[in-house]
């Protein structure tokens, strides 16, 4: 089990006009995993991605990963968890702006002071393997939307992270560029064991996922594994 | 990567590079005018008139009576001569007289000068407007052209001057005027009158005597070792040794008086400047803000971060300043050669403070140097504030925008 969350309640604005976004959610994600966590709009699934990744509080409520508990972690120790241990994609705009594609993908490796030669090297496979080995040296902006979000998976595995977490990585996708990245990342997952929990309110998306998760108010509303 | 978003993002960096550029440009062009000024006032005084230092009997300058002159004899020319700063000395003998021509009067300084050496040092010759130079024992005069003006002068006209000579002896006669002169200074321009020495002695009956002695000095930054090796040499008890800034404390009182209004004028400046370049620091922040919530969501310590982002704007400061004073050479080189000419109420009311209403530049690397280094100081004291504002940052705020 790499993800365990325990009662994670999420309160915005507790002082002023409150709102309940997560309300005691308990999930277990074992490695290996296509998990989609699906929901109408407000549901919670941007909260609770943010929550499992560190990239938020919770009101109440643990999250560990690999059994680590990430909920008291001093913010340092929590952002290099966070380099070591997570792969992020975001909806939009994931690339720094000024690095090439290449520079973008080993930006993580950098940051983890890893030696050139294998950076290159790693990046070079991870591009290949997005199918962007002709785009080593082009911009963010000189990228389709497509391919950018196909830089960012590419990123968020560079540094060979315990899971990846995709929030709604196909919302501003065109059906043929979603169906492209959904196909990257379910061939990661096959062949690479690549543990992967994406949000998302399309069909399609949710079509492809292995288990999914279904949050309505802030609750698990459903949770299914297709076999 | 501080480097790749300086030189990839181009816009971004032009506009805080161009910020800082016109801030050092600007700040050094104001002190370069503003030191150009006085410079030009003290050199309209002092270079061209009064000399670096002056020596005369001791007490004279507190008193400034004509009472007070001495002997001028020729031991005394080589002693005065002998420091290496000193170029050469010039004795004068100056007193005020009452000067008029047939219907109008007016207060004037009347110098004797020896017209040669005066003319080695002061270039008087060359301040001709009319007329031609004094010899040596002539009987005639050359005024300064406001005193032509207010006492309706022209060339080989009689002056008429009135005054109380060396002991009380009544001095009055008859000069024609040879010459008129114009200085820069409004002072001297609108009350001097200049006779040959030998001409004035017997004006004011002081037959043989002086009252002052200017020194032409080799550089102003001489004019302390030269004072300093006279002080050794003469008799300190009979004779007073001052430079121009004992001469003329009134002026350095302006200066300084001036300088005092300018930390206001210059405090004003840098916050102008300041604001500015803290617009651009401000703009850049929030346009990046959700970059930084990326970079520290993905593992980017808010310390390497600041880092970054410090050294950033740092190197666009060295590059702007650098530039400011690159671009500051050419500008006020212009303004030096092209001084600013007030004209109108405003020139009168400068002249009226003993200004020429002109403001040549002064070029001094070391003025735009010095601003280039205030204004990349305050530059990278601006480039905190990112600092602050990463600190603070959450990444999923700083994503949200
Ligand atoms: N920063 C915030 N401040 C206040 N309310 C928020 C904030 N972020 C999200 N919410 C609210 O929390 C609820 C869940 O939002 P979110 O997790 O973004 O849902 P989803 O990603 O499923 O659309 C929504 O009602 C939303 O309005
Ligand atoms: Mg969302």
């Amino acid at each position: 089990m790499i993800i365990q969350t325990k009662g994670i309640t999420k309160i915005y604005n507790p002082n002023k006009i409150p709102v309940n976004a997560l309300n005691g959610v308990d999930l277990q994600i074992e490695e290996g995993e296509f998990t989609a966590i699906v929901g109408p709009s407000g549901s919670g699934k941007t909260t609770l991605l943010n929550i499992i990744g560190g990239l938020d509080q919770a009101t109440q409520g643990e999250v560990l990963i690999k059994g680590e508990n990430i909920s008291k972690m001093p913010d340092n120790q929590l952002i290099d968890f966070r380099k070591n241990n997570i792969g992020f994609v975001f909806q939009a705009y994931n690339l720094i702006p000024v690095l090439t594609a290449k520079e973008n993908v080993g930006f993580v490796m950098l940051l983890q002071n890893r030696s050139k030669e294998e950076r290159d090297q790693r990046v070079l496979e991870l591009l290949q393997s997005v199918g962007l080995e002709d785009k080593v040296n082009k911009r963010p902006s000189e990228l389709s939307g497509g391919q950018q979000q196909r830089v960012a998976v590419a990123r968020a595995l560079a540094p060979k992270p315990a899971f990846i977490l995709a929030d709604e990585p196909t919302a501003n996708l065109d059906s043929v560029s979603t169906n492209n990245l959904l196909d990257i990342m379910a061939r990661l997952n096959e062949e690479e064991k690549m543990t992967f929990i994406f949000s998302t309110h399309d069909q399609r998306v949710i079509d492809r996922a292995r288990r999914v998760i279904t949050l309505v108010d802030g609750k698990i509303a459903s949770d299914q594994v297709k076999s | 990567m501080a480097w790749r978003n300086i030189w990839r993002n181009k816009r971004r960096t032009l506009i805080t590079a161009a910020s800082i550029l016109f801030a050092v440009l600007f700040a050094s062009l104001m002190e370069s005018l503003q030191k150009g000024g006085w410079n030009n006032m003290i050199n309209n005084v002092v270079s061209f008139y009064m000399g670096y230092a002056q020596i005369h009997q001791k007490g004279y300058w507190e008193e400034q009576s004509i009472d007070k002159a001495f002997e001028w004899k020729p031991q005394l020319v080589k002693t005065i001569e002998s420091p290496r700063e000193v170029i050469r000395a010039l004795p004068r003998l100056e007193s005020f007289a009452l000067a008029a021509s047939d219907d109008l009067n007016s207060g004037a300084l009347v110098v004797g000068i020896d017209p040669k050496l005066e003319n080695e040092m002061t270039k008087l010759e060359d301040r001709l407007v009319e007329g031609t130079y004094l010899q040596e024992d002539e009987k005639a005069a050359l005024i300064g052209a406001g005193v032509a003006e207010r006492l309706k002068l022209n060339i080989n006209d009689t002056l008429v001057l009135i005054s109380q000579g060396y002991r009380g002896v009544n001095a009055a006669d008859l000069f024609p005027v040879k010459g008129i002169v114009k200085f820069g200074s409004p002072e001297l321009n609108k009350s001097i009158v200049y006779l040959p020495l030998k001409n004035a002695q017997n004006f004011y009956g002081a037959e043989g005597l002086i009252t002052s002695i200017s020194l032409q000095i080799e550089d102003k930054d001489r004019v302390e070792a030269a004072t300093e090796s006279l002080r050794s040499q003469l008799d300190t008890m009979a004779y007073e040794i001052m430079d121009w800034q004992q001469l003329m404390p009134d002026l350095l009182q302006a200066k300084a008086l001036d300088s005092a209004g300018n930390y206001i004028v210059y405090f004003i400046l840098y916050m102008i400047i300041g604001f500015g370049i803290f617009g651009t620091i401000l703009m850049m922040t929030k346009e990046r803000e959700y970059e930084f919530g990326v970079l520290t969501a993905i593992g980017m310590k808010r310390r390497s971060l600041m880092a970054t982002i410090w050294i950033e704007v740092m190197l666009l400061g060295i590059v702007g300043a650098i530039a400011g004073v690159l671009a500051s050479i050419p500008v006020v080189s212009y303004f030096k050669y092209n001084p600013i000419r007030f004209s109108g109420e405003y020139a009168g009311m400068l002249e009226k403070y003993g200004f020429e209403p002109i403001f040549p530049a002064l070029f001094d690397v070391k003025i735009f140097v010095a601003q280039a280094i205030i204004v990349f100081v305050l530059t990278s004291l601006l480039g905190l504030y990112p600092w602050w504002k990463i600190r603070k940052l959450k990444p999923v705020e700083a994503m949200r925008s």
